[in-house]
């Protein structure tokens, strides 16, 4: 068996599966994750299906490009519009802004490129040394230590950062803020922990009272890291729990901590769709001010606009509601004609259920 | 004729030039077959085919686009060939004769050409199809990208064989594996640093259906190329107003197709393939077709991978490797390749 099989295997999958059926309080569970990776991995290998229906796993603002704000959005439209080489990650081109997205200013003329990675943003500057570059920086923990790698890594004077990345953990809590909101457990993303360490979410397994359970994205993975989840929620305990030891470590990864702390300070972020969340994101410091995008170019942070009429990305965002609660949902909203941007994104759930088949729950 | 020139405007003007390139590209390289009374080399405005003792005529036609023009496995002029004959092939229909009509842009290198045209003439006669009639248009530089190639074909089935002709109970086989055009094609376009041995599977797939024909028990047939695996089965079940249920344990996927699938987020069974073919079969025939696919170097690989119901009419169901289920879609649009 292949490696990139045995994380598949249905006897042991069937194992974990009898055992989450055995573990799960009868009352309804609901287990939010915060990743498009998981969801994913949960829609295409049909999870959902292998859950006791008392289970209900939803997806929290974990698609990076659905949360960024629409100021952010259109401040690229316009380096674009102004001639400037915008290049940033596939899924970003078509998220709506106020006026239009990235890709509607491509098609009028605007130089916006689609890249895998910061680096890949620096050697464009480098190759086109009389054209202004900005990498237009998305993202969460996952993203920004590739970002802050290539600011410390002397990048030509072309080039400079429109930095919109975001923090996983404050966004756990301020969920948890919401009024009405029922949360009975956290699966963690093993990708941003991998950098963060399991430590990171001790304050809120502690100060909410809710279990933490880390990850990987394996469907083996993910049914051992439910199946822990569902026995604390049976349990009544709430602690963070590592299921991904392979990749993920309690202290995390120093290197990227210590390139995260070089190069950024934590501050109040906007999330689009949710708000204002207290210490959410990330700025260049002051010794970086040559790479901001936003001071080289006079960027204003203007108010934008994100509401869009019908469409409950916000709900869906802040796990209050699932894809298919929304009356657009593979109606007028599919990935070809998107409202919000839960159907841009890759790895919005609204974007996912579509791709794999818009029912969760075949059973 | 100069094969290190480039093509321009009198190549396609129809007079003493255009009439070297036809000369020195097509005729020296396509023979006749004897299909008809007038063939290629009469060079009049059309070509005669002797009408089929029995059977029934199928005849398709398709424009090709690639980018790029060259690619691991193959290039557009076998893309083309392979093409016009799969299609052929999958309505049953044994080739016999194709046409080639190039759209090229001026300034394309003529020994680029040189080597598109030996590839098609070779792909024909794999399955000894002959090219009949065809015509040469030139756009001005930058009215195209390169190359494109109309190819239309002519095959006799006896009978055809439709793509929705199936009942519930039936068995579907896939003659190899899938998604290797599609993940070659997108790592040779997007450039993305990765070294794969990985190479297009470009072939007529007419040998593997004349096996599974002679065997018996085909209800229908088609090539999974744009939108892959996925398209080809959701087309079908519409069609059909059946379900149809594959196994993904079952479907033969490249350890390397199916790496790239999961690194870049893009479905392995949403991608093209150029060289394979579904099958849905009686499920009394289907181990013996299965059988004979697979002595046939093209349908090493083949797979029995699921079967027709009547649950879900109209929709494809997938039952996934760890025994989840979800549904397998008709793919949208070109997928992109995701952030993390």
């Amino acid at each position: 068996m292949s490696r990139l099989f045995s994380f598949s295997d249905p006897v042991r999958a069937k194992r974990l599966s009898e055992a989450i059926q055995l573990l799960a309080p009868s009352r309804p569970v609901r287990i939010v994750h915060v990743c498009g990776t998981h969801e994913a991995a949960i829609a295409e290998h049909g999870l959902r299906g292998l859950l006791p229906e008392s289970v209900e796993i939803l997806e929290g603002p974990g698609c990076p490009v659905c949360v960024t704000p629409t100021p952010d959005i259109d401040a690229a439209v316009r380096l674009a519009e102004q001639g400037v080489t915008v290049c940033t990650f596939g899924d970003m081109m078509r998220v709506p802004g106020t006026r239009r997205t990235l890709d509607e200013a491509r098609s009028t003329g605007g130089d916006v490129r689609t890249v895998l990675s910061a680096a890949d943003a620096v050697a464009i500057a480098r190759a086109n040394p009389a054209q202004d570059v900005v990498f237009f920086a998305v993202g969460f923990e996952t993203t920004a230590p590739m970002t802050a790698a290539v600011a410390v890594d002397n990048p030509p004077g072309n080039f400079s950062l429109l930095v919109s990345h975001k923090l996983i953990p404050p966004a756990m809590a301020a969920l948890l803020e919401l009024p009405n909101q029922r949360i009975d457990a956290y699966l963690a993303p093993g990708h941003v922990t991998t950098v963060l360490g399991t430590h990171a979410y001790d304050g809120l397994a502690r100060e909410y009272g809710i279990p933490v359970v880390v990850g990987g994205f394996e469907p083996l993975d993910i049914l051992y890291a439910l199946a822990l989840t569902v026995r604390q929620v049976a349990d009544g305990t709430a602690h963070v729990e590592n299921a991904f030891p392979r990749a993920v470590s309690q202290q995390g990864s120093p290197a990227a901590l210590a390139l995260l702390k070089e190069v950024f300070e934590v501050v109040d972020g906007r999330w689009r769709g949710i708000g204002v969340i207290p210490a959410s994101a990330l700025l260049l410091r002051p010794r970086y001010v040559d790479l901001d995008a936003r001071t080289r170019y006079a960027i204003q942070g203007d108010e934008g606009q994100e509401e869009i009429p019908g469409c409950r990305c916000s709900d869906i965002l802040t796990a209050q509601a699932v894809p298919t609660d929304c009356p657009l949902f593979a109606k007028r909203c599919t990935p070809l004609t998107p409202v919000g941007p839960c159907m841009v994104g890759a790895e919005g759930a609204c974007s996912i259920w579509f791709r794999y088949g818009g029912r969760p729950d075949l059973r | 004729m100069n094969h290190n020139g480039e093509i321009n405007a009198l190549h396609g003007a129809g007079g003493e030039v255009a009439d070297h390139l036809l000369r020195d590209l097509i005729l020296s390289r396509f023979q006749d077959k004897g299909l008809g009374r007038i063939g290629l080399h009469a060079l009049d405005d059309g070509a005669t085919i002797n009408r089929p003792d029995h059977g029934e005529i199928v005849f398709t036609t398709d424009s090709h686009v690639v980018k790029p023009l060259f690619f691991p496995g193959g290039d557009i002029g076998r893309l083309a060939a392979a093409g016009t004959l799969n299609d052929l092939a999958v309505m049953g229909a044994r080739p016999l004769a194709l046409s080639l009509a190039p759209v090229i842009e001026e300034g394309f290198p003529m020994a680029q050409l040189d080597r598109v045209l030996q590839s098609f003439h070779d792909t024909l006669e794999e399955v000894d199809a002959a090219l009949v009639c065809g015509d040469t248009k030139v756009m001005p530089h930058g009215d195209l990208d390169g190359l494109i190639l109309n190819s239309s074909g002519i095959g006799v089935a006896d009978p055809a064989v439709s793509d929705a002709a199936f009942e519930a109970g039936d068995v579907v086989l896939i003659t190899g594996t899938l998604g290797d055009h599609g993940m070659t094609i997108l790592l040779a376009r997007e450039q993305f640093d990765i070294e794969t041995a990985l190479s297009s599977d470009v072939a007529p797939v007419w040998p593997l259906v004349e096996r599974a024909l002679a065997v018996g028990g085909v209800q229908s047939m088609k090539d999974p190329t744009r939108g892959g695996l996925a398209a080809a089965l959701n087309e079908m079940a519409r069609k059909a107003h059946l379900g149809i249920t594959v196994r993904e344990s079952q479907i033969p996927i490249r350890d390397d197709v199916r790496g790239l699938s999961e690194m870049l987020g893009i479905p392995a069974l949403s991608v093209a393939n150029e060289g394979k073919a579904v099958l849905v079969v009686t499920r009394d025939r289907a181990e013996e077709i299965l059988g004979t696919l697979r002595q046939h170097p093209l349908g090493a690989d083949a797979a029995i991978i699921g079967e027709v119901t009547t649950d879900w009419p109209g929709r494809v169901l997938l039952e996934t490797v760890v025994g989840g289920k979800r549904f397998l879609d008709m793919p949208l649009g070109d997928p992109v390749p995701r952030i993390c």
